[in-house]
């Protein structure tokens, strides 16, 4: 491996339609060689080509973390987003070549647990395929509970319940079920680490019940991946650079900077890492904070912007980059 | 290149010493005549053919002389290597990231061959030929990081990443200047820290915390530290502070060039990818100053450095019983004429050639 590229030449190597709304891509170096070693809840970053723009989305890897010949990610189609996941859907062919980022892992077990109680609502399974493989494969206790609107529709419920049997358990939302939140959480050994990935509402009555429930803090880990928001076009002056750039209302701020030829610092493009804060010089008007990793006071004091996923409305805005 | 491994001690009659290619290598640590502190962090990429930087894990004439003494220090006190129980998976991170880099930079050193977990590791310097299964610690003489770290120059901690924070919860530990391991197991990148009376902004510890955090796989990092040390001792632990601690007192103007040491430790840093953990390999290199003023450009930055050091600096890296002394001396090879930019020697290029 080249010490310091950071980044990944990959083929195509399949596409797998899972529903009418998720497809399953794998991927394998283009050398043919190993692609690298990751742990489970790694993502990688995919840049997409799509004419004039390039799209960089992070997707959490799916594929065994043991077998370094092939990586697989999920993507499911959002119509209203900003044509990431439908230029996955749309454009991305068996054979094609790709550049992805090396794995970059936000969301990983803690190995001193004595238990991993897994939760998952629809494409929020993928990240804890390879954890339940790695976990499964340390012999590590674990639990999932996987929430799906139908059985067809659970991509991966059919597969994990096969192989890991009564740890798995699967529910369908279309027909009034649900996992017992309550229950579960009530009756867990001590020391157990509970992990959470699935849409922003689930995130939250998880989060809220386990502290409820007395959880430690350390002990409760959750993964949200926040797409940037659309929103109104505007304009933002890069002091450093000296020059302006416009923010169309299905681009992100990073792209924006991107796209002008200014390099900027990323990890997750999601809001989580920090990576990208970016210091505002000046700012008349309102920056809408859309990550997770400033705290409300920074968030408050106007004096930083997560440039993945903020925007911003007002008269101007002044950043460091 | 070969290197002939030297014969060679870092303690008792200090018979360690730097060859003319070892000395033009050292990896001097001011690139201008004053030190200013910085977090001076940068890419851990090949850079300088011949220099310590070119290869992920720099092997040299010392190699084998520093791990005979790390096997004495651990026979003495084997808590100077120790391992957390969820740090075992990092440890194999760490020997795959070390054998697959010596077997590919020095061929003719090391072979690596692989069959799926069947591994076959063979370290020609120390005579080791050994099979295994990795992922097996029973089939290992120790746990993996003991294993590849006995055969490996530096010190390294292995780092957990959890709850936006690093732990230190596992390392080896036998050629440091002036830190424990066995103190400081199990703390977190503040606790670990916290006795550090300069650098006391904490938002420097911040930023620095936010690095490691947000450091990826594929993209190691680099950084220079320096102190001084008096004689060729690798091991200036607190456990041994009776063993050293008086050897300040031992200089006088006339054993300067022989006593007195610059002392730099080449820290890298490096995401493993089956753990997630980071590991910190911590390694030190040692040149007397006799061997120093070889090089001319050397002395007489070392002397400007020195001489202008901050007293709270000379006081926070010990060396207020021997500085005016070291700064003395070396002002006989400073005749003021002015230093070219950079860390090399002037005569580099030659030497790489
Ligand atoms: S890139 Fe991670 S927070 Fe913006």
């Amino acid at each position: 491996m080249n010490r310091g590229e950071g980044k990944l030449s990959v083929v195509v190597d399949r596409v797998d339609t899972i529903t009418p709304m998720i497809k399953r891509f794998s991927f394998r170096a283009r050398d043919g060689g190993e692609l690298p070693r990751f742990s489970g809840g790694a993502h990688v970053i995919v840049e997409m080509p799509d004419g004039e723009i390039l799209r960089r989305n992070p997707y959490s890897l799916m594929s065994d973390p043991a077998d370094p010949s092939r990586y697989a990610i999920s993507v499911r189609r959002d119509e209203a987003g900003r044509g990431g996941s439908r230029f996955m859907h749309e454009k991305v062919r068996e054979g094609m070549e790709l550049t992805i980022s090396m794995p970059v892992n936000m969301f990983p077990s803690d190995r001193r647990a004595r238990k991993h109680l897994l939760l998952a609502g629809g494409i929020g399974i993928t990240p804890f395929v390879p954890h339940i493989l790695e976990l499964a494969a340390a012999g590590a206790a674990f639990e999932l509970h996987y929430n799906v609107r139908t059985r067809e529709q659970g991509a991966y419920a059919e597969d994990l319940a096969r192989r890991f049997g009564d740890r798995v358990h699967v529910y369908e939302t279309d027909l009034g079920e649900g996992f017992d939140l309550d229950a579960i959480l009530s009756d867990q050994p001590l020391g157990t680490h509970l992990y959470v990935c699935g849409p922003k509402g689930m995130i939250t009555d998880v989060i809220g019940r386990a502290s409820e429930f007395g959880w430690p803090g350390q002990n409760v880990h959750y993964e949200e991946f926040l797409a940037p928001q659309p929103g109104k076009p505007y304009q933002v002056e890069l002091a450093r650079s000296g020059i302006t750039v416009e923010v169309a209302s299905h681009q992100s701020l990073l792209e924006a900077i991107e796209a002008a030829g200014v390099d900027a610092p990323y990890l997750c493009r999601g809001g989580a890492c920090g990576q990208c804060e970016t210091a505002v010089v000046s700012c008349d008007g309102q920056i809408l904070h859309n990550d997770h990793y400033l705290t409300d006071e920074e968030k408050a004091s106007g004096e930083k912007i997560m440039v993945c996923v903020s925007r911003f409305e007002g008269r101007r805005l002044v950043i460091d980059r | 290149m070969t290197i002939v491994f030297n014969e060679e001690t870092f303690r008792d009659d200090f018979t360690f010493r730097n060859s003319p290619v070892a000395i033009k290598r050292f990896p001097f640590p001011f690139h201008e005549d004053r030190y200013m502190y910085s977090v001076n962090i940068e890419p851990h990429v090949k850079t300088a053919p011949g220099s310590v930087y070119e290869h992920a894990f720099d092997v040299d004439e010392h190699y084998v002389a520093e791990m005979r003494d790390r096997e004495l220090v651990l026979a003495e006190d084997p808590l100077r290597c120790q391992s957390l129980p969820h740090m075992e998976l990092a440890g194999w991170d760490l020997l795959e990231l070390i054998m697959t880099s010596k077997a590919e930079d020095y061929p003719d050193l090391f072979e690596l061959y692989r069959d799926g977990d069947s591994w076959r590791w063979i370290n020609r310097p120390l005579g080791i030929d050994d099979s295994f299964t990795f992922g097996d610690a029973s089939t290992l003489p120790y746990g993996p990081m003991e294993y590849i770290t006995r055969q490996t120059q530096g010190d390294f901690a292995l780092l957990d990443q959890r709850d936006g924070n690093l732990w230190m919860d596992a390392g080896i530990v036998t050629t440091q200047a002036d830190w424990s391991l066995d103190f400081d197991i199990g703390m977190n990148f503040f606790e670990w820290h916290g006795p550090v009376p300069l650098a006391h902004d904490m938002r420097v510890f911040e930023r620095a915390l936010k690095f490691l955090l947000n450091l990826q796989h594929g993209k190691p990092a680099r950084r220079l530290n320096w102190t001084m040390t008096i004689n060729p001792r690798l091991d200036t632990s607190p456990e041994n502070y009776h063993k050293w601690g008086t050897d300040r007192a031992t200089v006088t103007p006339e054993n300067v060039g022989n006593l007195v040491h610059l002392r730099v430790e080449l820290q890298t840093f490096w995401r493993l990818p089956r753990s997630n953990a980071i590991v910190f390999p911590i390694r030190c290199y040692l040149i007397k100053m006799d061997e120093l003023v070889t090089v001319p450009k050397w002395a007489k930055r070392l002397h400007r450095v020195l001489k202008t050091l901050p007293p709270e600096l000379i006081d926070y890296k010990g060396l207020s019983r021997y500085h005016g002394m070291t700064v003395e001396w070396l002002s006989r090879y400073d005749d003021g004429s002015p230093t070219s930019p950079g860390f090399f020697p002037d005569d580099w290029q030659d030497f790489q050639r």
